[in-house]
């Protein structure tokens, strides 16, 4: 088997030992729950229960008004107690704080769709924006959106990402191994709600289980192609993985689609297949909790809006004090303030840092290795995009091509002065696109 | 407990590199080559080596005390810095010229632009060019290898000026047992060096390899292709010495892969040149120094291509 991959890129340490055997359990009923009535990128969700209201599990408690933006459902039976803004994993926002009867109810709205043979593609996107399907790989683009191709784009391929890349985090490969039939039935699904012939499933390979595993479970279906993928971050980057799999480059500021591509999470793929076979909407994810800083690391099935701090305690708790929380991998993922914050649909992981290991460590002046010039997977120049973002001097910034920056990290990464590039350059980003805004 | 979690940017690891861990792979990268000029140069060269190094070492502390900044010098950078210095010179020098030279190398070339990484020339080579300019009789006074240091001519001196001497074999030259300066005698033991240095990270081979194959090329459509001039002038004098530890130095070399390329073509076709119609037999130095200086504008104009863009 040939390796696809794609230029530059870093050799991060996986650190996935802990829970890669570990069979995804599920988690502890919550008896509260906290749903943010904004888990996606794009507009916010409106509130159509009222507090006192009763919900049942898989009911509509958020509706989704603009076009980019995701329902959000209660993920237990019980009573609406509280509608307010709190602290959420992406900032304050207005959440539904439900309070579990302990019952599970499902609604009467979650019903199986019926034969995929028999569903129209306009039928599947449906469903897909009925169930709040988000990108489940950490960026959560409502997936409706992705798979409404406008008329005058040619999409001709779909791929899964089944690289999981970042190291740390086995949800992915878990489901992989343990559900690959949903896999394949929800890509089928969107193949054919987009009308695409050709699909790759991409997945790296220090997984050679999950590449069986999931071949296997193709191999009924020519059209879908699962490709072993060279272990090196960012692997799973949308942009990067698509020129792995089928050398087409995105151009610079486009769409996927505008390479003919749409790319999906397995995990995103599972919850579509789940959709239409069940019924039931996006409600629960598989996540890793994980890192020196959590006493039995595990692979849970847990529910949206369930506390950080109750999942943490399900796994035996800290392992010491605690150094760094954060959601996501170690590479791209947001470190949080506190773990008094509820899991979203976007919680690929909880990893915990020991004191000792989220020390920052300290900057020194860049040597000019080029180091960060010889592994941006984006071809940039972080060394000069940085110091021009610290300069203040973001239109020279713009013309190093800031934006093109997909964030993934691996320049802070690699540095051996430990600069803060990344965190730079973001700022440079923001600046840009603050005046752009402006200007228009 | 809550207020002690560290809320900051992603990405959460960093890779288990330093400064420190590079410039000692430099160090480790020429240890091989220094054992050799010892045992070629004798006391010589351990008088040179020292005074060198620990002239370097002292200068950086002095200067960082001095301006009130942060010490560095366990970082290792200024041992480099010494250590190539007394590379590029001969072992007959007396202890003061390797002194003066790692002075003017740090305090003048490297700190007053600010430090590790800001010296848009090597410290080491322009050093040693001053050293040329102000004492060039102690600078090229170069012994036969022995204790008892006879005086002779360098190899690519004795081609050059066509002295009728014979010229050293091939296999000495590969080896190191010519006179020259200490450190660029080995050829053999240089490669080895770069080799580690690849292996580890520390540089890519684009510039040792374009640099030296440039210089083969035109050497040997120079020397009417004669096989044997043309390897003469790869393996003796700081050809190796030069590609591979001065021409990759980061601060003063370009950052962007096709840069690099061109700036180790400039490096080796200047070589070629100044060797064959310039005055001097050598012409490395000299050479590096010009790219270094040429280095930020190759930077500028080599931008690479940003994935998905048309250009
Ligand atoms: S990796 Fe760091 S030290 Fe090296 S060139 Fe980039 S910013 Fe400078
Ligand atoms: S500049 Fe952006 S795209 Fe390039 S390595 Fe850094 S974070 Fe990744």
């Amino acid at each position: 088997m040939s390796l696809l991959s794609f230029r530059g890129g870093v050799h991060p340490p996986h650190y996935k030992e802990a829970t890669e055997r570990c069979k995804v359990e599920k988690a502890k009923e919550p008896t509260r729950v906290v749903i943010p009535l904004q888990q996606h990128i794009g507009a916010p969700c409106e509130a159509v229960v009222k507090v006192g209201d009763k919900v049942k599990v898989g009911q509509k408690i958020g509706e989704a008004k603009a076009f980019v933006c995701a329902p959000v459902h209660s993920s237990v039976s019980g009573e609406v107690k509280q509608i307010t803004k709190m602290l959420a994993p992406t900032g304050e926002a207005q959440c539904v704080v439900i309070e579990s009867d302990g019952l599970n109810e499902v609604h009467e709205s979650v019903k199986p769709k019926g034969d995929l043979a028999n569903l129209s593609a306009k039928e599947i996107i449906e469903i897909v924006k009925e169930a709040g399907i988000v990108g489940m790989g950490g960026a959560t683009f409502p997936t409706h959106v992705k798979l409404s191709v406008p008329p005058d784009k040619n999409v001709d391929t779909i791929i899964l990402n089944g690289a999981e890349c970042e190291p740390y985090l086995t949800a992915d490969h878990r489901l992989m191994l343990e559900n690959p039939e949903s896999i394949v039935f929800g890509l089928r699904a969107m193949m054919k709600g987009t009308n695409v012939s050709k699909a790759y499933i991409g997945i790296e390979n220090n997984k050679p289980d999950a590449i069986e595993s999931m071949k296997n479970a193709a191999k009924e279906y020519n059209e879908i192609e699962v490709v072993g993928l060279q272990t090196k971050y960012p692997q799973g980057a949308e942009k990067q993985l698509i020129y792995a799999c089928t050398k087409r480059e995105v151009p610079s500021g486009g769409l996927p689609m505008e390479a003919g591509v749409i790319v999906n999470n397995v995990a995103t793929a599972s919850a579509i297949g789940n959709a239409i076979k069940t019924g039931m909407p996006l409600i629960e994810r598989i996540c890793t909790i994980t890192g020196k800083g959590i006493k039995e690391p595990k692979n849970l099935l847990i529910k949206v809006g369930t506390s950080i701090k109750e999942i943490i305690e399900q796994c035996g708790g800290y392992n010491g004090t605690p150094g760094k929380l954060i959601l996501g991998g170690p590479m791209m993922g947001h470190a949080q303030y506190t773990d008094e914050i509820c899991s979203t649909k976007g919680t690929s992981g909880i990893l915990v840092f020991t004191p000792e290991e989220a020390r920052l460590p300290e900057p020194k002046a860049c040597i000019r290795c080029g180091k960060c010039v010889e592994i941006c997977p984006a071809f940039l120049q972080p060394i000069y995009v940085s110091a021009y973002s610290l300069n203040n001097m973001y239109d020279t910034a713009e013309k190093y091509r800031a934006l093109d920056c997909i964030e993934c990290g691996s320049c802070s990464f690699i540095c051996p002065s430990k600069r803060p590039l990344l965190q730079s350059i973001r700022v440079a980003k923001r600046e840009i696109i603050a005046k752009k805004r402006k200007s228009k | 407990m809550e207020n002690r979690l560290i809320a900051s940017s992603s990405p959460h690891i960093r890779a288990d590199e330093s400064v420190n861990k590079i410039m000692r792979d430099v160090v480790i990268a020429l240890l091989p080559a220094t054992l050799a000029g010892v045992y070629f140069f004798r006391m010589g060269a351990v008088k040179v080596i020292l005074a060198a190094v620990i002239a370097a070492v002292l200068t950086e502390a002095a200067i960082q005390k001095i301006c009130k900044k942060p010490v560095t010098i366990n970082d290792w950078s200024a041992v480099v810095t010494g250590l190539l210095l007394a590379f590029n010179v001969p072992a007959s020098a007396p202890w003061w010229i390797p002194v003066i030279g790692s002075i003017f190398a740090i305090a003048i070339v490297k700190q007053v632009f600010g430090g590790l990484g800001h010296n848009f020339m090597n410290p080491a080579l322009a050093a040693r060019a001053m050293l040329l300019a102000s004492w060039p009789v102690q600078m090229t006074a170069w012994v036969k290898p022995g204790v008892d240091a006879v005086s002779t001519a360098t190899t690519l001196g004795m081609l050059k000026e066509g002295t009728g001497e014979v010229l050293p074999s091939l296999g000495d030259l590969i080896i190191g047992n010519v006179g020259g300066c200490i450190g660029e005698t080995s050829a053999l033991l240089l490669i080895i060096g770069g080799i580690y240095l690849v292996y580890r990270g520390v540089i890519t081979p684009r510039i040792p390899v374009i640099y030296i194959g440039t210089v083969a090329v035109l050497m040997l459509i120079f020397g009417g292709f004669d096989i044997t001039y043309m390897l003469t002038h790869v393996f003796a004098g700081g050809l190796m010495i030069g590609a591979i530890y001065m021409a990759t130095d980061y601060a003063s070399s370009p950052v962007t892969p096709k840069g690099q390329i061109i700036f180790a073509l400039g490096c080796g076709i200047l070589t070629a040149v100044i060797r064959k119609f310039g005055g001097y037999p050598e012409g490395v130095s000299y050479s590096i120094l010009v790219m270094n200086v040429v280095a930020p504008l190759i930077d500028k104009y080599t931008s690479p291509r940003v994935f998905g863009e048309v250009k």
